[in-house]
C-alpha cells in the first residue's frame, strides 16, 4: 500500500474530502454545468425547487437534462424513464469501481448508500485521484466529503441559473457547456496509468461519435462494452507479453 | 393527474427521473460486494466506465447539444486541440487545459460568428 500523503484536518475523512473538493478544478466545471441545468428547469416552467431537487436526488447532468427537457415536451413517462435510464449506465461500472476502493472489512452495504449516491462522473474522477493517498479507514468519509462539496456547489449553481436565465449571453453558456467534456478529456489522459485506461480511452473517443454516426442505437452502451473489454484484453496481453 | 395537482412533477421526478437512475448505483453496490481492491472484475469496470466518460466526450464535442450546437464543428475540434496543447505544456494541469480551451471555444465564436 502507498504512503498516505494527503493530511486530514482534525484527522476527519470527511472534511478532507470537503477540502479536496473545494480545491478541485471540478467546482468549476460543476458551477458552469448546472448553471445551465438551472437555466433548463426555468426556461421550460419548472419552480425552483422542482429544479434544485433533481440536482440532489437525480445527481447526474446528462440524465436532468433529459427529464427536464422531455418532461417539459411531454413525452411519455415510460419513454423518458427508459431514456435517463440508459443515460445513467455508466454509473453502475464507476460504482464498482469506486466502491472496492473504499471499503474495509467491517464496512457494511448501508454504509455506501451515501457514496454511491455521491457518485457521479466528477466525483468518481476527483475520488480516483484522492482516494489512494488517503487512508483506507478513512476514506469513505473522504469521499462522502468530496460528493457533498461538488452536490453542494452543484446545488447552488442550478439555484443561480435558474435565476440567470435570462440574462446569461449565448456566449458565456456555450463556453459553460464546454467545461465537462474537455475536464473528462484531460482528466482522463492524467489519470490513465495502465494499459487498459489508455485504449479504453481512445476506443471511447472513436467508437462513441462513430456508432451515433451511423445511428447505431445505445451508442453509449455499446461502446462501454467494446471499449472495456477491448481494453481489458489488452492490458492482459500487455501483461503476458511483459 | 389532476387529484395530485401541483405535486404532479415532484411524482414525475421520482419515478421517471430518480429510480431509473439510481437503479445503477444500487446494482453497483450489489456487485461490488466481496470485490476487493485487486480484483480483475475492477480494472474491467475501470476501463468500461472510462470508454464510456471518453465517448461522452466524443459525442459532446462532434454532436454539440444546446448552445454548443451553434458553433461549428471545425472550431469545438479547434478548440479541443488548443486545449489539449495546453494541458500538455502545463504539464498535464487540468486548469490550465480546460481555461484554454473554453477561451479558445469562446474566441473562436467571436471571430467565427459561431
Amino acid at each position: 500500500m502507498s504512503t498516505p500523503s494527503i493530511a486530514l484536518p482534525h484527522g476527519s475523512g470527511f472534511l478532507g474530502g470537503l477540502r479536496g473538493g473545494v480545491t478541485s478544478i471540478y467546482m468549476v466545471v460543476v458551477v458552469g454545468s448546472y448553471i445551465s441545468i438551472g437555466a433548463l428547469g426555468h426556461d421550460l416552467g419548472f419552480p425552483l425547487f422542482w429544479t434544485m431537487l433533481t440536482t440532489l436526488l437525480v445527481w447526474a447532468a446528462p440524465a436532468q437534462v433529459i427529464l427536464i427537457s422531455a418532461l417539459g415536451a411531454g413525452a411519455a413517462p415510460l419513454e423518458i424513464a427508459l431514456a435517463v435510464g440508459l443515460s445513467s449506465m455508466r454509473l453502475l461500472p464507476m460504482v464498482v469501481a469506486l466502491l472496492p476502493l473504499v471499503r474495509t472489512p467491517k464496512t457494511r452495504t448501508h454504509d455506501v448508500l451515501v457514496t454511491a449516491h455521491f457518485t457521479s462522473i466528477s466525483m468518481w474522477i476527483e475520488a480516483l485521484r484522492f482516494l489512494p493517498r488517503v487512508p483506507r479507514e478513512s476514506r469513505i468519509g473522504f469521499a462522502n466529503g468530496l460528493g457533498a462539496c461538488l452536490m453542494a456547489a452543484a446545488t447552488a449553481a442550478t439555484i443561480a441559473g435558474y435565476h440567470l436565465a435570462q440574462t446569461l449571453p449565448g456566449l458565456l453558456v456555450a463556453g459553460l457547456l464546454f467545461l465537462s467534456p474537455m475536464s473528462f478529456l484531460m482528466s482522463a489522459v492524467r489519470n490513465a496509468h495502465f494499459t487498459a485506461d489508455w485504449v479504453a480511452l481512445v476506443a471511447g473517443l472513436v467508437l462513441a461519435p462513430l456508432l451515433a454516426w451511423y445511428g447505431v442505437g445505445l451508442d453509449l452502451m455499446w461502446t462501454g462494452i467494446i471499449g472495456g473489454v477491448v481494453a481489458y484484453a489488452a492490458q492482459r496481453l500487455h501483461e503476458a507479453f511483459r | 393527474m389532476n387529484a395530485l395537482g401541483e405535486w404532479a412533477p415532484y411524482a414525475m421526478l421520482i419515478l421517471v427521473g430518480f429510480l431509473p437512475n439510481e437503479v445503477w448505483r444500487m446494482l453497483g453496490i450489489v456487485l461490488a460486494r466481496g470485490l476487493d481492491e485487486d480484483s480483475q472484475v475492477i480494472v474491467l469496470a475501470r476501463a468500461t466506465a472510462t470508454a464510456i466518460l471518453t465517448g461522452v466526450v466524443g459525442k459532446l464535442v462532434i454532436f454539440a447539444p444546446g448552445a454548443l450546437a451553434g458553433v461549428s464543428l471545425s472550431v469545438r475540434l479547434g478548440a479541443t486541440a488548443l486545449g489539449m496543447v495546453a494541458f500538455v505544456m502545463a504539464r498535464r494541469s487540468v486548469l490550465a487545459g480546460v481555461v484554454a480551451a473554453t477561451l479558445a471555444l469562446m474566441a473562436g465564436m467571436l471571430v467565427f460568428g459561431g
